[in-house]
């Protein structure tokens, strides 16, 4: 926050900043940084739930993101994402129970001519396969 | 920095260049990174070492033809290398001087014969790290040869000149663009550049920041002298953090030199840039999305007039371009209006760089001449549809763009020609469909993702899009019924003339293109209850619910 000066049009970039701390921003934190950079609550949570990239919730100890862009669609992504699912019985979006894997859809993260794409702890991989994304997954589990 | 120091510069940093005896080139693009391209490099460098000879090894951006990464190139002999793993570097290496290694040249002749480089030009021979190295490929002399030669109208009336249109899909005249802004009342005006690139399947606005900043930074700063400004904003997206990366190093570099600041090359002009990030939302591509995100704000659209020409950020006039409109201005200053004015067709002028993605051989980044045949492009650069598919469609414009049929590949590719085929340039993602993808499931992937990205201010684009999901969705599971149809059609139209901003005023475009070119896939769904491409799930139940 120093290092934009306490601008009220840095909301963005502190709220980013808190985010890679911490990994997803909670009440405290949207309220902390409101209260400093000088800006309305209400303001400061809106930007927060419009933006897809803030997370409200804690991640997993692992993240796995698959990209659905319009490439990685093409190329099956959709199969990739079934498979990730009922791997590890949540829906897209979310966190398993014992908070150890979250499985993310991602809107393009610009490797599409290497579609489908995965990041695996944002590790780009690419050509995946649904075989490889439950190897993936399960190499996490025994850890 | 003087325009004499930065020739200096130039020629002690190629007469660096000089002393070794090979260059070898490792692209670390994205798609090449995420195959080991850094493991190779420092293998090469080990295997030089070991060798004694006389080799500079760099990173690199990106070459172009990513379905055949990792790649390396070696000059001066000028071979290219495909699909290289760790243990050929000692083989590549040892090649230097000799014959090269058969088994990992390809041949890409043809996918390179068709394109003209422009804004790619540096693309594969530079360190996006090393402002040196830009500035040995004429990097910056555009800059400090125009604050000396130039006045900012000269600077307009060359880019109105060239012909220049906007590369972020609209369009618009450029040279239009910066002649509104210059003339518009106020001391304070912004620069801002749209790195926002939320078109899924497009990646050539990535691959310029990452793999040539400085290119930017250079067409912002005139672009700033130009219409009078001295603050310039980059909006890159939050999911390119290579990008932000890369571009703030550029600006330091740039800083360093003199090249951004105060009173550069001793002249009255002060200009400096920083960086904003997005956060993931589509919208934000829109311009005044893109504003109010800058601000600090919800990314909502507002209503226009009043333009950001005249009333942007915090209500300064402001210039709103793309990355690649940017990346084109540098050249054109060196180069001449009508150089730039020779290239491409009649409306359109100059090249285009398109991200070719798909059911295609050759994927990657291509640049070409406006006006080259659509059918050029597949099957010659792009190499034709793998595995003995038939091509179905081109899909250009991400989701406001439509689907052009392989019946009428043989078009030029232009601003005009693709608005009149029902589709549009967009910033260039060109993504190609065999006959394994349904033309129903992809427009419904668009919708969704339209649906989705909506911001929700206005009411057609927040509940039309739904409703044209919801139709797009029965149609798919063999539920639709010709009435469905009809009122689809009846929506998309709705939805596009009442929208507020473009995101709405195109979503239907997907779906509308689609419907023209390939109505009876549809019908397919609804009456025989099949899907011709195999791909949807299409239910045989009779009772159908409604």
């Amino acid at each position: 926050m120093r290092k934009n000066g306490f601008a009220r049009h840095a909301l963005i970039e502190t709220l980013h900043t808190v985010q890679s701390s911490f990994g997803y921003l909670d009440d405290d934190a949207i309220r902390f940084v409101a209260r400093s950079l000088r800006v309305p609550l209400s303001q400061a949570y809106g930007v927060v739930t419009f933006y897809h990239y803030f997370n409200l919730k804690p991640p997993g100890r692992h993240t796995i993101t698959i990209c659905a862009g319009t490439a990685c669609y093409i190329k099956g992504a959709d199969k990739l994402i079934g498979t990730a699912q009922k791997r590890l019985g949540v829906a897209a979006g979310n966190t398993t129970a014992d908070g150890e894997i979250s499985l993310m859809v991602a809107r393009c993260v610009g490797a599409c001519s290497r579609a489908p794409v995965t990041l695996l702890d944002g590790e780009v991989r690419g050509e995946m396969t649904s075989e490889q994304i439950l190897a993936a997954l399960e190499r996490w589990t025994v850890e | 920095m003087t325009i004499e120091e930065l020739e200096q510069l130039a020629i002690s940093v190629r007469r660096e260049n000089a002393k070794f005896d090979y260059e070898v080139n490792v692209c670390m693009d994205l798609a090449c990174a995420s195959q080991g391209a850094g493991a190779i490099k420092e293998a090469l460098e080990q295997a030089g070492q070991a060798s004694g000879k006389n080799i500079l090894i760099r990173r690199t951006g990106c070459m172009g033809p990513c379905s055949h990464g990792p790649l390396v190139r070696v000059d001066p002999a000028k071979v290219l290398y495909s699909r290289v793993k760790t243990e050929n570097a000692e083989k590549i290496v040892g090649s230097l001087g000799g014959a090269p290694v058969a088994e990992l040249q390809c041949d890409l002749a043809e996918h390179f014969e068709g394109q003209v480089r422009v804004v790619l030009e540096n693309a594969g021979y530079i360190d996006p790290g090393k402002i040196e190295d830009y500035v040995s490929r004429d990097g910056y002399k555009a800059l400090l040869s125009m604050l000396t030669e130039m006045t900012p109208n000269g600077v307009i009336h060359r880019i109105t000149e060239s012909g220049l249109r906007g590369r972020g899909g609209g369009g618009y005249p450029t040279g239009l663009k910066w002649g509104t802004v210059a003339k518009a009342a106020g001391d304070t005006k912004y620069v801002v550049c749209n790195g926002d690139e939320g078109d899924p399947g497009a990646f050539m606005d990535r691959s310029v920041m990452e793999g040539d900043p400085h290119r930017v930074i250079e067409g912002m700063a005139i672009a700033g002298y130009a219409i009078g400004a001295s603050k310039g904003f980059i909006y890159v997206r939050a999911e390119y953090p290579l990008a932000v990366s890369r571009l703030t190093a550029a600006l330091r570099e740039a800083r360093r030199l003199g090249l951004l600041g105060m009173g550069i090359c001793n002249t009255t002009f002060n200009f400096d840039v920083e960086i904003r990030l997005g956060a993931g939302a589509f919208v934000c591509g829109e311009e005044t999305a893109l504003l109010a995100s800058i601000e600090g704000r919800r990314g909502n659209p507002r209503t226009r007039p009043p333009y950001p020409a005249s009333s942007g950020l915090w209500g300064k006039p402001t210039l709103i371009n793309n990355v690649e409109t940017y990346a084109n201005i540098a050249p054109i200053i060196r180069n001449g209006g009508k150089w730039f004015h020779n290239m491409g067709s009649e409306r359109s002028k100059g090249t285009k760089v398109f991200a070719l993605t798909g059911k295609i051989a050759n994927t990657g980044l291509v640049e070409v001449p406006m006006g080259i045949q659509l059918r050029d492009i597949i099957e010659k650069i792009g190499g034709g549809v793998p595995g003995g598919h038939k091509l179905k469609a081109v899909q250009t414009g991400g989701p406001s763009g439509g689907c052009i049929p392989a019946s009428m590949l043989d078009v030029g590719v232009s601003y005009d020609a693709l608005l009149k085929m029902g589709s549009i340039m967009g910033s260039g993602g060109m993504i190609v469909m065999d006959d394994t993808s349904c033309m129903v499931n992809v427009a419904r992937f668009f919708v969704e993702f339209c649906m989705t990205e909506s911001c929700g201010k206005c009411v057609p684009c927040r509940a039309g899009t739904a409703q044209m999901h919801t139709l797009l969705t029965r149609i798919a599971d063999g539920h639709g019924s010709m009435e469905d149809l009809e009122m689809l059609e009846d929506l998309c139209v709705t939805v596009k003339e009442t929208s507020l901003c473009g995101l709405g005023q195109t979503a239907p475009n997907p779906v509308l293109s689609t419907l023209k070119y390939f109505r009876n896939e549809y019908i397919e769904h609804i009456k025989h209850k099949r899907c011709p491409a195999g791909v949807c799930k299409v239910s045989h139940a009779e009772e159908v619910t409604a």
